[in-house]
């Protein structure tokens, strides 16, 4: 399928990842020839077969509800860029 | 008689239980070859030399004072840079990860200190597990022991390379599309993909969740069985964690293949394979065919289908996945001035490397409005289609044989500014994962340019036991594993 420019902003904007011009450019081919070579699924007719989202067979694994040892709040955040005491700090959300 | 650091894992293991070496003198010899070679290798991403010798050092005292120890009894072992350490970083090769630090540590981790494994150093990868060559590490390219100026594989190119060049005697890696066994057929090493479920997950930094697998990396067929011992077992911490029994995958190993039926897929040798490869390959045929074993062609006729469908499949898991790298709660955030979402996307910007947001990009499309049922769905229904031709192969045959890769190690980089042409090189291998089947890679000879070429097998879920059977079978009667790297001797 055709990759636009636009496109590749929307996907860009959705993941959430910032891009110059130039990998906008570069992305757009690589995009464009990789979703090419996909497009070969469509030689295949899988009317009426079921997706396999999991290679095993199970469902609904359940535990007891039981309180066990979990993180302590400090080495939670132990790795966090940022903090203010007890919670992650990020710029303001509302002005 | 051969240095302490060219040993396999389970000599490594009868030498210092016996008390003929400690596991200090090990260590130190591993350490010293490491300081040697990884300079020119790029093999590991971290050593931590003084916590390995103490660690030793502290089961040498143990095993003197008559304790109980562990299978792995003192022997060093390296781990791929994506399984989560308790206070030892795990950067998964990645900038977004350079300073986290673990607070817990994963299961498979857990499972071989008990065992009283030492660990030597985490190992470099293709960032995030994502890529065939370790090109993609923000931390340098490894280099593949047997010709410097090639590739690896990957993405678990730090392990095979660390085992081939005798920096390590045993290693863990991961394996989403071919991530343990490709590298291992590169390098000249053992690579075994547990069947989906075998291994838990739980600590293991995720790529794409419904593949993902954890395996060991080793010289020979025997330390992947002794490994995977250790390694295989159901973990509550990790819900797609299975509950099928284990068996001691060494007891069973033997030579006769007396009534063993192998499936030559002839999907796996056609257009794209190299004729050393082939000739490799069936040459292992023509041996099983000398040791009894029945060996037949088989067809899995959606062969020219797992690329697509897996770089769907895997691509749109990652995207969903790595949403967590946010700047806010550990790795990497951007220092420029911004509001909330310009921090996501600017720390998210700076902190991945090129082939993780290109993997990231193609996942959000396929899973975007418009485009899922196109995509993702049709990418999932395939899947099925994979499952049923290795569900119909395996009422055939009890082990598939095929190459691992479809050429030996390329040119560092040869491919790198090709995604489409590097994904192309995981034909044999994704397979395995799409389907959840087990699969090991062997050596089984070498190019004219004297490098290595891996011998694929592969089972029906949860008959790894039969895997290494029929492995170690063919390296009872071949020196392939034996030989070394002249280039680092």
């Amino acid at each position: 399928m055709k990759i636009s420019r636009e496109i590749v902003e929307y996907i860009a904007h959705l993941a959430r990842i910032e891009l110059t011009e130039t990998e906008k450019e570069t992305f757009r081919e690589q995009l464009e020839a990789i979703l090419d070579h996909i497009d070969k699924l469509n030689e295949l007719d899988t009317t009426g077969v079921e997706p396999m989202v999991h290679t095993l067979r199970l469902t609904n694994v359940f535990r007891g509800d039981e309180v066990r040892p979990s993180l302590s709040r400090d080495s939670a955040l132990g790795n966090a860029p940022d903090r203010s005491e007890d919670s992650y700090k990020v710029p303001a959300v509302i002005e | 008689m051969a240095e302490l650091y060219e040993l396999p894992g389970h000599q490594v293991r009868s030498k210092i239980l016996s008390r003929e070496v400690s596991s200090e003198e090990v260590t130190r010899s591993v350490l010293e070859r490491i300081s040697k070679l990884d300079a020119t290798i790029n093999a590991y991403v971290s050593v931590d030399a003084e916590r390995a010798i103490a660690r030793a050092a502290e089961i040498d005292s143990r095993l003197a004072a008559g304790e109980e120890m562990g299978a792995l009894c003192g022997v060093p072992i390296a781990v791929k840079d994506n399984m989560c350490t308790l206070g030892i970083p795990t950067t998964c090769s990645s900038k977004i990860l350079e300073n986290f630090v673990p607070p817990y540590q994963a299961t498979v981790v857990e499972a071989i200190l008990s065992e009283d494994a030492v660990i030597i150093g985490k190992t470099n990868l293709d960032e995030f597990a994502m890529g065939s060559s370790t090109e993609n590490s923000a931390f340098g390219t490894t280099r593949n022991p047997w010709a410097t100026d090639r590739i690896p594989g990957g993405s678990s190119g730090g392990s095979a390379a660390a085992i081939a060049a005798d920096m390590a005697p045993l290693a863990l890696g991961s394996d989403t599309g071919g991530s343990i066994r490709q590298p291992a057929a590169l390098c000249g090493v053992v690579g075994l993909k547990p069947t989906y479920g075998r291994v838990s997950r739980y600590g293991l930094v995720a790529f794409g969740s419904s593949l993902d697998q954890i395996g060991p990396i080793t010289k020979d067929v025997f330390d992947a069985g002794m490994l995977l011992n250790v390694i295989a077992k159901h973990d509550p911490k990790d819900s797609t964690s299975a509950p099928e029994p284990t068996p001691n995958y060494v007891a069973a190993l033997e030579s006769d293949m007396a009534g063993v039926r192998i499936g030559l897929p002839k999907e796996y040798f056609g257009e794209g394979l190299s004729e050393e490869v082939e000739n490799a390959i069936r040459a292992a045929a023509a041996k099983y065919a000398d040791l009894g074993a029945e060996v037949i062609d088989v067809s899995l006729p959606h062969t020219e289908y797992a690329v697509a469908t897996y770089y769907i499949i895997a691509t749109a898991e990652a995207s969903s996945n790595l949403a967590r790298y946010d700047g806010v709660h550990y790795g990497h955030r951007t220092k420029r001035k911004s509001d909330l979402i310009d921090l996501y996307s600017r720390s998210r910007s700076e902190g991945f490397g090129a082939e993780v947001k290109r993997r990231i990009m193609l996942g959000t499309h396929a899973l975007s409005a418009g485009y899922y049922d196109a995509y993702f769905i049709k990418a999932a229904q395939v899947r099925a289609l994979f499952r049923k031709d290795f569900d119909e192969a395996f009422e055939k045959v009890d082990v598939l044989l095929c190459p691992t890769s479809p050429t030996p190690a390329f040119k560092i980089g040869e491919k790198a500014s090709d995604p489409l042409a590097m994904y192309l090189s995981d034909v044999y291998t994704i397979s395995a994962n799409l389907a959840g089947i087990p699969g090991i890679s062997i050596p089984c000879g070498f190019s004219s340019d004297g490098l290595p070429i891996g011998l694929q097998l592969m089972a029906k879920p949860f008959d790894e036991e039969r895997l290494l059977r029929v492995a170690y079978a063919y390296e009872q009667t071949t020196d392939h594993h034996l030989k070394r790297p002249a280039s680092i001797a």
